[in-house]
């Protein structure tokens, strides 16, 4: 009801305001425009929010962040809007803030490892200006060629190469970002270990619930000398999934070690025609990259350990063509299932990998329970799930059974240890799931770290956290001198 | 005396202090040792009700890190915090109580292959001193940091309230990384008592390189050829004694075969007179100084840390006090020592000289111990951006200011 009230008075009054710090251009109030940001990648959520802006500055960021807070009024930040958990879904009574405008590679310093980028940049840019200096930005989302820096560090992101890499937090040096109360700051830079709190480490992945990255700095690394790429063909995922422990367990660590079933294999064929061994009931891309030196050494083993497990297909990658080919399969699995199913959806979850024998079973005997069909693709290496949970919106009944399906997938990861998400983000769409993996007092915890960035709760509310914290009177804020001194100096008798 | 009896209710080893209960030359007033992450909590909730201000002690390597408790009452002890909780070698990953020495853990993982690649800089170092402290080593430039490695976390807020962030997936986004906001907090957030990492292989085979360099300008030459070149260090290590030449060390780990061939391109690489071995150098993961003497880190931007070394190397000259420096040139981490008996003054000035050139250099100097002397009026953290941010955050947790009050940046 207070949503209504806000949309009555503060917006338009919020409209001219920003039509005079931005170009009125950059302000969008338009109801048929406004339906363009209504969803990011999940398209099941839709909000039309109530104001677009489009900054091109951290400063224009900042202006609007700061005409926020003074109104009151709630923003969400969205870069490419590539997003898997709505993480950037707007707000109805707020204000989404797009950072895609803010494209601009500010440098690239090989020397130092390092490049400064906008968050509007894309993140396969950041890759493309650096490989000429004979370095690369390693976090690959699936989504490289169009999702944004900014929102790769809103989310953490990850890829398929983070098995050796990491993920985006393992990447960002430095941030500045404005606050939730509309000031600019600077954490971290180009050296490592900054002193004090790691709030790089803090902001990374808080989904937008902390402030808006403005300015991102991110390691370079350097490309790798060789990079070997395997596929192997196997009967079943149980082999499959022995593979890929008696890899680990040799002591290698790959790039990336993927596996798809045949259902998805299915799908990328139809879709990519990627040519797969036939009849597999599970395929596994194995790279190894590096010195060439060492990946020569180790790829004879891998290679050895694949057929022990069970393949009856290996194939060798004899150039960057057949491995871009062994990819293409992977990498568009997710859109490729829409040639096998009207409808789906994508899961993301996390075991222990030692545990993927046993939960693909489950899915497979859920799957059989339910009839609902489970296309099985992901990072076997880190024991990351993409389970895509096929249905037919048009028959009624389907789309519920799927989502049960889909929430019992995440129980399994739950039941085993896991995660809820190892990369698509809690967004929206998780958020009712955040208390099955974390007490009330975890959550409560968490969100201290919310109220000491955002105690007025205005940075894309309703999202990671089911339940929002009262952050209390917060004395001094963001602004004024030294208030936990001040505060200390209170208990000392 | 009723705030003893009501510690000892909370746990079963709670004592009055002794002479050898004094963090940082202030003497403490209790001392707890928790057996278990439930009788942890139950103690900080009595020494929350006393309103005690509490230090959390490890082994004790580095409570001389950082400025003086403002006032100590108990000394939270997590010797009996000990133990691995749960050891996955199948998915590499580790849960470990915070009270256990890294050496310990170390032993145990190796029976596996397995390692958790942290380097520790001072033996005997808890795991829960290594997180809280973030200390790091060498092989930082192959395996990152604490930051890198530690995937959830349990700690014990000032309030009490036992809290867990992250879990033992090393891939997971679901929540806050409390884990990373721990990570070198210096225990003013709270006392960690269990952390889960993710594990590493223990590599089948290594060899270290060694060469001496000539000064700033030919360690800018090698090392960029390094970074440049496809040997991949797992690190790359510079020692600067206050009396004697500069020396390079490279680390290379791998397969047996891989590393023989890297050996080759890299000591083609580093050129002069290489010299290699099986074992690393005598100073190798070890700060440049010993106990009671002043401890510095430095960072830059990694093409800027020769200026790092020429800045030590002139601050030598102009002050008249042996500089001795060390650590990763591959990752822009070098560390700093001068004696203990160095004039006040003298020390205030190298570190002043360090501190601009740092910044210039896009990094930080930091002063992680100096004895009381040297330590009163001087600035142990130089600039801290975000500084306004981290208040916010210490008030959330800790609004009384009761854990390790005084001892972080900014008077935290």
């Amino acid at each position: 009801m207070t949503s209504a009230t806000r949309a009555d008075g503060a917006i338009p009054a919020l409209a001219t305001r920003l039509r005079a710090v931005l170009d009125p251009a950059q302000v969008i109030d338009d109801r048929q425009e406004l339906r363009t940001y209504e969803c990011d990648g999940l398209a099941q959520y839709k909000v039309i929010p109530a104001l677009v802006a489009l900054p091109h500055s951290a400063d224009e960021v900042a202006a609007v962040v700061r005409a926020c807070a003074e109104a009151g009024v709630p923003f969400v930040a969205r870069g490419s809007g590539t997003g898997l958990s709505g993480g950037a879904l707007p707000h109805a009574d707020g204000v989404l803030i797009v950072t895609a405008q803010m494209r601009h590679i500010v440098e690239v310093a090989p020397a130092d490892e390092r490049a400064v980028v906008q968050p509007g940049v894309i993140n396969l840019d950041v890759t493309r200006a650096a490989s000429p200096h004979g370095y690369y930005y390693a976090p690959d989302p699936s989504s490289q060629q169009i999702c944004s820096i900014g929102g790769n560090v809103a989310e953490n992101s990850g890829g398929a190469h983070c098995l050796k890499y990491g993920f985006t937090t393992n990447h960002v040096t430095g941030l500045e970002i404005v606050t939730p109360a509309g000031d600019l700051v600077r954490l971290g830079g180009r050296a490592p270990d900054p002193p004090g709190y790691d709030l790089v480490g803090a902001f990374v992945g808080s989904e937008g619930t902390l402030g808006i990255a403005t300015e991102v700095t991110v390691r370079l690394v350097r490309l790798p000398e060789a990079v070997h790429t395997l596929l192997a063909g196997f009967a079943s995922t149980d082999e499959a999934g022995a593979a890929v422990s008696a890899i680990i367990g040799a002591g290698v660590v790959p790039a990336a070690i993927e596996m798809m079933d045949a259902l998805a294999i299915e799908a990328a064929e139809a879709a990519v025609h990627c040519g797969y061994p036939d009849g597999a009931g599970a395929v596994l891309i194995v790279e190894l990259d590096g010195s060439a030196a060492e990946v020569d050494a180790q790829f004879d083993d891998v290679e050895r350990l694949c057929r022990e497990a069970g393949a009856f297909e290996i194939r060798v990658a004899a150039d960057d063509a057949e491995r871009a080919l062994f990819w293409k399969g992977r990498k568009s699995a997710f859109a490729a299932v829409g040639r096998i199913s009207p409808d789906y959806i994508v899961q993301d979850g996390v075991i222990p990998r030692t545990a993927l024998p046993e939960v693909l079973r489950s899915i497979a005997d859920l799957s059989r329970r339910t009839g609902v069909r489970v296309a099985n693709v992901f990072h076997a290496g880190d024991g990351n799930l993409h389970p895509l949970v096929l249905f037919d919106d048009a028959v009624e009944g389907q789309s519920e059974r799927a989502e049960e399906v889909s929430g019992a997938i995440l129980d399994l990861c739950i039941e085993h240890g896991g995660s809820i998400t190892g990369e698509h983000g809690v967004g929206m769409d998780k958020v009712r799931h955040m208390p099955r993996m974390f007490s009330a007092d975890d959550l409560d915890t968490m969100q201290l770290v919310r109220c000491a960035f955002d105690p007025a709760g205005l940075a894309n509310p309703g999202k990671v956290f089911p339940t929002p914290r009262l952050c209390g009177e917060v004395p001094g804020r963001h602004r004024g001198a030294h208030p936990l001194q001040e505060a200390g100096i209170a208990e000392v008798f | 005396m009723a705030v003893l009896e009501d510690l000892r209710a909370a746990c079963g080893d709670a004592r009055p202090a002794c002479d050898g209960d004094v963090i940082a030359g202030v003497p403490a007033r209790f001392v707890a040792a928790p057996g278990s992450a439930d009788e942890a909590a139950a103690v900080v909730r009595a020494a929350a009700v006393h309103d005690l201000s509490t230090v959390v002690r490890g082994a004790a390597t580095k409570l001389d890190w950082g400025s003086p408790p403002e006032r100590l009452d108990l000394v939270l002890d997590t010797r009996r915090l000990t133990g691995i909780v749960e050891h996955a070698a199948g998915d590499l990953i580790v849960v470990v109580r915070a009270g256990t020495p890294l050496a310990d853990l170390s032993t145990k993982l190796a029976a596996a292959g397995q390692q958790l690649a942290l380097d520790a800089p001072l033996p005997g170092a808890t795991v829960g001193g290594t997180v809280a402290v973030n200390t790091s080593g060498p092989r930082r430039m192959a395996y990152g940091t604490v930051r890198d490695l530690l995937i959830g976390v349990t700690i014990v807020r000032p309030d009490g309230v036992l809290a867990r962030a992250g879990g033992k997936v090393v891939k997971n986004v679901a929540g806050y990384d409390l884990g990373k906001l721990v990570t070198g907090s210096y225990g003013t957030l709270g006392l960690i008592t269990e952390c889960a990492f993710r594990l590493h292989p223990v590599p089948e085979a290594g060899a270290v390189l060694r060469r001496p360099v000539d000064g700033p300008a030919g360690l800018r030459t090698v090392v960029s050829a390094v970074l440049g070149a496809q040997v991949v260090p797992a690190a790359l290590e510079l020692d600067v004694p206050a009396g004697g030449g500069l020396e390079l060390a490279m680390l290379l780990t791998g397969v047996p075969e891989g590393v023989r061939r890297r050996v080759a391109t890299a000591r083609a690489l580093l050129g002069g007179e290489v010299a290699v071995s099986d074992a690393e150098p005598d100073w190798w993961s070890a700060y440049p100084w010993g106990a009671g003497d002043v401890g510095l880190k430095l960072t830059a931007a990694l093409s800027r840390v020769p200026d790092l070394v020429a800045a030590g190397l002139a601050a030598r000259d102009r002050h008249g006090v042996p500089v001795a420096m060390r650590g990763s040139v591959g990752t822009g981490v070098l560390y700093a020592g001068m004696p203990g008996a160095t004039d006040p003054a003298a020390v205030a000035a190298v570190v002043a000289d360090l501190r601009l050139v740092a910044r210039e250099a896009g990094g930080h100097a930091v002063v992680l111990t100096a004895p009381s002397a040297v330590c009163d009026g001087l600035d142990l953290w130089g600039p801290v951006p975000g500084l306004a941010l981290m208040r916010s955050v210490k008030f959330q947790f800790d609004p009384g200011r009761r854990f390790a009050p005084g001892r972080f940046v900014g008077g935290l």
